[in-house]
Formats: C-alpha cells, structure tokens, sequence
C-alpha cells in the first residue's frame, strides 16, 4: 500500500514538473519578450525596461523558472501588474466564491445522480427508466452556461425568486451567499448529475447480475436488503472514477458560469487578466487549476486502492 | 436491438438537418449577415423574418445558419487532430504494450488530461490572441489523449489474437500489422469515440466563444452569438433561446447517434442486451 502511494506520489510530481515547464514555455518563453507583450506596442522603452526589472526578466530563463516555481511553492505568486497587489491575495480572494460554487454543484449533482440512477436501474425497461434515460440524454446535451441564462429568465427575471447576478460576499450571511450561488450551482449539476446518473443506473445494473447477488439472494436477504449491502458500495466504485474524471469540466464550467452571474470568481480574475495582458496573473492561476485537476486525479487513485486492494498491484 | 435503429435515426435525422443548413449557408442565406440594416433591429419574428433580428437588424435565421458553420468547423476540425496524433500514439503504446514506450505515451496522455480544454484555450489566448484557430488547436489537444487511450485498448485485445500472430510469423513488422490489421479492427471504436468527441467539441466551443476565447466578432458561431444575445436576455430573450437550441439539438443528434452507432457496431453490446 505504501509502495503504491508513493510511486503514485512521484509520478504527481513529475506531472507537476512537466505541467509547470509547460505553462512556463507558454507565457514566458513562446512571446519573446513579456514585458513588452504586456504593455503592448505604443510603450516607451523606459517602462518596458522597468517592467521587465520588477519581473525580473533580467535574469537566465532556468533562473526564473527556478524562482517562479521556488515561489509558487512558498505562497508567493508574484505581483499583480494590474491589479499591484500580490496575486496569491487575488485568488485567495476569488477562491471564496469559485471553490464553494464547484463543491455545491458536485454536492448537488450527487444528491439528485444517486438516487434518480437506482430509481431508473430498480426500474429498468419500465416506462420511468425511459422517461428518466431520455431526459438525462437532454441534459448532458445542454450547455451549462445556456441553462444558466434561462434559469435567469425563469428565476430572476420572470419570477424574480432570486438575483440575477452579483455576490454579496461572505461576510453579508452564510445564508445570503449561498442563495446567491445557487442558480449558478443548479447550472452546473445539471449536465454533472446526467452524466453520473446514467453511470450510476448502468453500474448498479452491472452489479446487480453478478453472481455473490444470487448467492446474497439464496441466503435469505431481500433485494432491497442484498443492494444495501452488497450491490451499492461495489456499483459507486465507476460513479466515483466519473466523479474524478469530470473534476476538470465541473471546474472550468464553474469558470465559464461565473460570466453568466457575474460573480468575482477566478473565471472573472483570469479573463480579465487575460485583455489586460497579465501574464503574471494568468500564469500562476492556470498552474493552479492544473495543480488541482492533478491533485484530486491522484487523491482518486488513493481512495481506489484503499477501497480495492486488487489495484495496488497494477502498474 | 429493436430500439437501437430509432435511437440512430432519430440522432443522425436532427445532426444531419443542422449540418445541412450550415452547408446550405454557403450557398444561401435568408439574408445577408454580413450588411447591417439597423432600421431593421430588434424585430420580433414575422413572415418576412422567420426568427426576427438581432441588435443590428441581421436576420436571426441567416446568423445561425452561418453560425453553424464555424460550430461545426471547429468541432469537426478538433476531432481530425485528435484522431491523426491520438491514434497513431495509440497504436504505437500497444505495439509496444508494457515497453518503456508505452509507459511514456500513457503518462504523457495523464499529462494532458490534466489540462482541460478551457485551460489550453486561456494558455493559448494568452499568448496568441482569441481566434477560432485557437479554440480548434484546444479542444484538438484535448482530444488527443482520448484517442490514444481508445485505440490503445482496442489494440491492445486486437493483438492478443491469432491472426495477428500469423502476420507476424510471415515476417510483417510492428507499423505495418499496426496499419493493415489493426487500425479497421479498431475503426469501429475510433467512429463511436468521433461522435462523442464530435459532440463534446460543439459544446466546448459554445463555451470558449461564449467567455471570449474562440470566435471573433464579426465572424458569427452559436457560442458567439450566446456570448453576444447576454445582455439582452431581459428585453429579447429569443436572441439566446434560438443559439442555444441549435446547440442542444446538434449535440443530442450526436450523442444519440453515438449511442446507436455504439450498440450497432459492438457485438459484445449486442449480445449483452439480448
């Protein structure tokens, strides 16, 4: 087990590495020279020169590749150029809204995926499995910021139950917060709970014609009992590596989401760096969503091989 | 199998319908798009315009039309650059299964999945600037390692087998039972994974125009034109209801189809359904 995790370990390091080489070569190497990227072609050489000496341009690239990751990895993200505050306070800040926003959508797609995917599987064939199968199809079909638009007309506009837009911020109430991350959390588990729905309903079916559930069914337990038991914890295994696998896309859509509702979030920060050419901002935040995409990848593998030891020994 | 020929009609009769009008708008339009008329702006739909107009009198019908084009472009493009990179280095991986080879290529695919397409598209736009291309080359690089892992798994069961064995006993190499036995054995996989990622393309694209990182305006895609009907989901809410329906209808004619090129054209599917 031991063994496992910590090869599993390193190769998140050695992903982290390559990632951050990558990321690195994209803002700093690729546009020759940053400093004048950033101010664009009308700047004077004086503050061209001055920028690239705050950014520290100055030195070899394996230097500042050196500091760069030297610092990501002590808290310091470098300076905002626009913004001319550090960019680790920038995020802190903007994680606040995003990191709550994706958690209450995946706790949203789970509590409705689970149990609408048992239904349709207790169901199969039956004319609820169909209703149940045709309207997941349609969810995985529609774009999540669409669905946040018209959740907007329906809820904000029509019915004026909540605000369009806007967050109000921690600080105004729990409660108050929340509310306000909610039509932007719906959007976003919808298309997530159709997808682990449809994983879930075929998983549990899997599991349900194995073979220790006819033998749990010939000693005695009822089905209800015998899926309790047996069939759930084996059928949540897939539902867990999907869950996983669309870290990722729950992510950025919770990116693309927060431009429906305008809410601060990291989506806004870095698009916003992005038409004011901040590179410092778009670097250090891009290696931060890849660190995280990476982090729970490997988290994943863990919690697999604490729940299956038959995986320890692969690869 | 009686359900599976509906499913794939139904799919392929609503993906073939939008694909047709995206072709029909290089040859025709309801109206010019690219003229604005903005005495016409803002009108509701009526017989002389079917959908209405936008905020600069374009024809709302002719905007998705052309729309589509560039939705479907990029989607399709993607996939094409997914496919010539993934498979090749799928192949590759199980033609050397277990060599350090296919160790480099499977984790260099872990490496890339680790960066989603929006996170490529913001690199990309970062340095280079919002075009089309850049949402092409994104969602492509996306694409690539699922492809590999695709082509990877079917050719890894398609080698274990005796035919293959036979080739190798004539005397064939790797690249060439790679490239004349087991690329049509896996094709069929390679063709269900297109949909879907044919699909998950449109949908990506929607999302990178819509935040800005895709299309440019003037150029028209159903993204971009979400992007663009946002601030007037309050007065003309038809401006982001049309665009967005065109992409649900494409993307559930695709998945559809998937799904029942999927059933049709694998028997082990087949055989665990009866």
């Amino acid at each position: 087990m031991l063994r496992y995790v910590l090869t599993r370990a390193l190769s998140l390091g050695l992903s982290l590495v390559v990632a951050s080489l990558v990321i690195f070569a994209m803002i700093e190497v690729i546009p020759g020279d940053p400093a004048s990227f950033m101010l664009g072609l009308n700047a004077q050489p004086e503050a061209v020169a001055a920028l690239r000496d705050d950014l520290g341009l100055n030195g070899s690239l394996v230097t500042r590749y050196l500091d760069w990751v030297g610092g990501l990895m002590t808290g310091d993200f470098g300076i905002s150029y626009t913004y001319r505050v550090p960019v680790a306070e920038l995020v802190l800040e903007r994680l606040q809204v995003s990191l709550p926003l994706a958690l209450y959508a995946l706790g949203l797609s789970t509590l409705i995926a689970i149990p609408v995917g048992m239904f349709a599987a207790a169901r199969q064939g039956r004319t609820s499995d169909y209703a149940i199968m045709g309207a997941t199809q349609l969810g995985i079909a529609i774009p999540n910021f669409w669905f946040a638009m018209l959740l907007v007309m329906l809820f904000a506009v029509q019915l004026r139950w909540f605000s369009a837009g806007g967050f109000p911020g921690w600080d105004e109430g729990f409660w108050l917060a929340m509310k306000a991350l909610t039509l932007p959390a719906v959007a976003l588990a919808l298309p997530q709970a159709s997808i682990l729905a449809r994983v879930m309903r075929s998983s549990l079916l899997d599991v349900l014609h194995q073979d220790y559930m006819r033998t749990a069914r010939a000693k005695g337990l009822s089905i209800a009992q015998a899926t309790r038991h047996h069939a759930l914890r084996n059928a949540l295994i897939p539902v867990l590596t999907i869950i996983g696998l669309q870290f990722s896309f729950l992510l950025a859509g919770a990116i693309i989401i927060e431009n429906v509702f305008f809410l601060p979030g990291l989506g806004r920060l870095i698009f916003q760096a992005i038409t004011q050419r901040d590179l410092v901002v778009v670097e250090s935040v891009v290696m931060l969503l890849v660190f995280a995409v990476i982090l729970v990848t490997f988290l994943i593998d863990v919690a697999y091989a604490v729940v299956d030891p038959r995986l320890r020994r692969r690869r | 199998m009686t359900r599976l020929p509906a499913q794939l009609w139904i799919g392929a009769v609503l993906s073939a319908a939008l694909l047709a009008t995206a072709l029909l708008s290089f040859l025709w339009t309801p109206y010019d798009v690219t003229t604005l008329n903005i005495g016409a702006k803002l009108k509701p739909p009526s017989a002389e315009y079917l959908l209405g107009t936008d905020h600069f009198g374009r024809d709302l019908l002719s905007m998705l039309m052309e729309g589509g084009r560039i939705s479907i472009a990029v989607a399709v493009l993607a996939v094409g650059i997914g496919m010539g990179v993934g498979v090749p280095l799928g192949l590759l991986a199980a033609a050397h299964r277990g060599g350090w080879l296919d160790e480099v290529i499977m984790r260099g695919n872990d490496l890339i999945f680790a960066f989603p397409a929006l996170v490529i598209a913001i690199l990309i736009t970062a340095t280079f600037g919002p075009s089309a291309t850049n949402a092409i080359v994104a969602i492509g690089i996306f694409n690539i390692p699922v492809f590999a892992r695709v082509a990877r798994g079917g050719a890894m069961t398609i080698w274990t087998q005796d035919f293959i064995m036979a080739a190798r006993v004539a005397g064939k190499g790797k690249v060439r039972i790679s490239v004349e036995h087991i690329l049509p054995n896996i094709a069929n996989l390679l063709i269900v994974q297109g949909t879907i990622q044919f699909s998950l393309g449109i949908l990506a694209e929607a999302g990178l125009s819509y935040v800005g990182l895709g299309a440019q305006p003037p150029i028209a895609s159903w993204g971009r034109m979400l992007a663009e009907a946002q601030t007037m989901i309050y007065s003309h809410p038809r401006l982001a209801i049309a665009p967005g329906l065109a992409i649900v209808v494409m993307v559930l004619g695709l998945n559809l189809m998937g799904d029942g090129l999927r059933d049709l054209l694998d028997p082990r599917i087949r055989r665990a359904r009866t």
